[in-house]
């Protein structure tokens, strides 16, 4: 259809490239999916295949919820992800609003210092983290990946967040302290739900790489009880033979959760750009 | 008893210095507007009397006490921002009344207040709204109900009417004069818009980067202006001020004429050429170019019939003209 801003022309260009780009990136994961439902032999034999009535398998599934304390692995990527993510949104706001809010000395500085995480990776500080946590005593504890996830998340939070909080009118934080709101109470009702775009943006950032992180469990927590999914699937990677089917069974499993998180999280990016504010 | 004392406020951010020596008192019940250019520091000197902006020295009184370390929630003071800034997640009911919840007060005196506010505005119908269900004016509306409600010893308004659309603009500052009336409280209100600070004050604040140029009643600063900058920010069309199209000024001297002031006149002192005509119906507006290059502006009432390109004399009334020196302070002077 044409109109004034838009030929068809460019319509079926610009669709064209988002449908290839989609294909793309979907590609290794619908890979994965059609071939946790073949059998071990289909998997090598045609590895592109879809499954059919021959080569249909529930093998690996079965596989990974009778060995391995699967349930207990989710339970703990979960806890961790969740955990991490919340103390990221609630202490990396806090810290946006405070730089954006207040004239304080040293506020430029502390901007900048909080930022410089963002680009020094944390991994590279692992022995000393690991020689930290051996010595508090939180080495094979969830504790100490949430610890590990929510230090690696704030920076980018910080930064972020404390853009958007600038953004906020300075009128209603002040029609607020006319009122007698508290600073707190500025923040958590006044604030926070107009940055809540922003916030969702974040978490989206941040739940992905904390959920398939498999360095930092690896490192920090490798016990049985503590071991996140991604760690846990390794099981079924050995030396010298590796249960495809299960492995393959366990990964797609461990889509699901990120997917529902996803969808409530980009839920609240469009319901807080379309939801009006000030004006 | 004065509602509001400025005693040597000055307010710096860095090395900016914004508030230079600010003096000032407000008399109970009066409405004083604070006018002028854009970043004069009008409004900065509004947030310092709010509390918040901290004043980097000099003491503010409000209804006798100094309330320099007092937060503005304490000051007894309410304020309307142009942005409105209404509680986006609070109905027009909870986001008048929310002031008072804060301070304590037992439910029946706020929803008392609110209903006698809500009343007054008009916005009965509206008090289960949102901010977001609510046009401009209505919204504008309710930020004044909200300043109501805490009867305040003194009212801020921080350009109340600038987002608001011209016929509006109107009613809202008929209302606002109003209100003033009702409650005869003790008002100030900044705004850029000398329209506004003309119709609504009893006492008008000339503040030119963060000095006060003069204070004074609307009429007064209108025919007693102290220096040129004065005199040309008040009065629309803005006064013309010449310099070589008049015989018999000093080297160095303006003459300010209004363009009220000016008449056709075949015997005219100054000679020009029109260049443009403003049909407004009750009046014709005239730019005119002199011989000697100079622009202003004839304002004519009734409808004229002078049309682009003709060669017009113009005359003045020697007691309706200013003088200033290069300096733009006023000079006065018998009849040149």
């Amino acid at each position: 259809m044409n109109t004034a801003r838009r030929t068809s022309g460019t319509t079926v260009a610009a669709h064209a490239v988002l449908i290839l780009y989609t294909i793309i990136a979907l590609f290794p994961v619908f890979v994965i999916l059609i071939n946790s439902f073949k059998d071990r032999r289909a998997i090598f034999r045609d590895p592109l295949g879809l499954p059919n009535a021959e080569t249909f398998s529930l093998i690996g599934y079965e596989t990974v919820l009778k060995q391995g304390d699967f349930f207990l692995y989710f339970q703990n990527s979960m806890i961790v992800t969740v955990v991490s993510l919340f103390l990221i949104l609630l202490f990396g706001a806090m810290a946006a609003f405070a730089l954006a809010e207040y004239g304080f000395r040293g506020n430029t500085l502390m901007g900048l210092y909080l930022a410089l995480g963002i680009m020094i990776p944390i991994r590279i500080g692992t022995v000393a983290i690991l020689e930290m946590m051996v010595s508090t005593g939180l080495v094979n504890t969830l504790t100490a990946l949430i610890l590990v996830y929510t230090a690696q998340g704030l920076p980018l939070a910080v930064f972020i967040l404390s853009e958007f909080m600038k953004g906020v009118s300075d009128d209603l934080k002040n029609a607020g302290r006319i009122d007698g709101l508290s600073e707190y109470k500025i923040f958590f009702r006044l604030v926070l739900p107009l940055v809540r775009p922003a916030m969702a943006t974040v978490a989206v950032f941040n739940m992905i790489p904390i959920w398939n992180d498999l360095w930092f469990p690896l490192i920090l927590a490798p016990a049985e009880e503590v071991k996140t999914l991604t760690l846990g699937s390794q099981v079924f990677i050995g030396q010298f033979v590796t249960d495809w089917n299960a492995v393959l069974s366990a990964l797609s499993m461990a889509i699901l959760p990120v997917m529902i998180l996803y969808v409530i999280f980009s839920r609240q990016l469009i319901r807080g750009i379309t939801s009006g504010a000030v004006k | 008893m004065t509602a509001l004392k400025l005693t040597n406020v000055n307010k710096s951010f860095g090395p900016v210095h914004v508030l230079k020596d600010i003096n000032l008192t407000v008399e109970e019940g009066e409405f004083v507007v604070f006018v002028g250019p854009s970043g004069c520091g009008k409004s900065t000197l509004l947030r310092v009397i709010a509390g918040l902006v901290d004043a980097s020295s000099g003491t503010i009184e409000i209804g006798g006490d100094v309330v320099n370390t007092v937060p503005p929630a304490k000051r007894g003071i309410a304020m309307v921002f142009q942005s409105y800034a209404l509680y986006p997640h609070l109905t027009v009911k909870d986001n008048m009344g929310l002031g008072l919840k804060q301070e304590g007060r037992a439910k029946s005196i706020v929803e008392d207040r609110v209903a006698k506010a809500s009343k007054m505005l008009d916005l009965d119908r509206y008090l289960s709204r949102r901010p977001a269900e609510l046009s401009g004016g209505q919204r504008q509306r309710v930020a004044i109900g909200r300043a109501i409600v805490r009867d305040p010893k003194l009212f801020l308004f921080d350009e109340p009417l600038s987002n608001l659309d011209a016929a509006l603009r109107m009613n809202t500052r008929v209302e606002i004069a109003a209100l003033h009336r009702t409650l005869s409280a003790s008002m100030i209100y900044v705004t850029h818009d000398q329209i506004e600070a003309m119709t609504l004050a009893d006492k008008i604040v000339v503040l030119r980067d963060g000095r006060i140029e003069q204070v004074g009643s609307p009429m007064e600063l209108y025919n007693n202006p102290a220096n040129r900058f004065v005199a040309g920010f008040l009065g629309s069309p803005s006064m013309n001020f010449l310099q070589s199209s008049v015989p018999g000024l000093a080297p160095g001297q303006t003459i300010g004429i209004r363009p009220e002031h000016l008449t056709l006149s075949e015997g005219g002192q100054i000679n020009g050429k029109v260049t443009h005509v403003e049909r407004l119906g009750g009046d014709t507006n005239l730019l005119v170019v002199t011989d000697a290059d100079e622009t202003l502006t004839v304002r004519l009432f009734g409808q004229d019939q002078t049309n682009v390109g003709a060669a017009i004399r113009l005359a003045f009334d020697p007691a309706h003209a200013f003088y200033f020196n290069d300096a733009e302070e006023r000079v006065y002077q018998n009849a040149a």
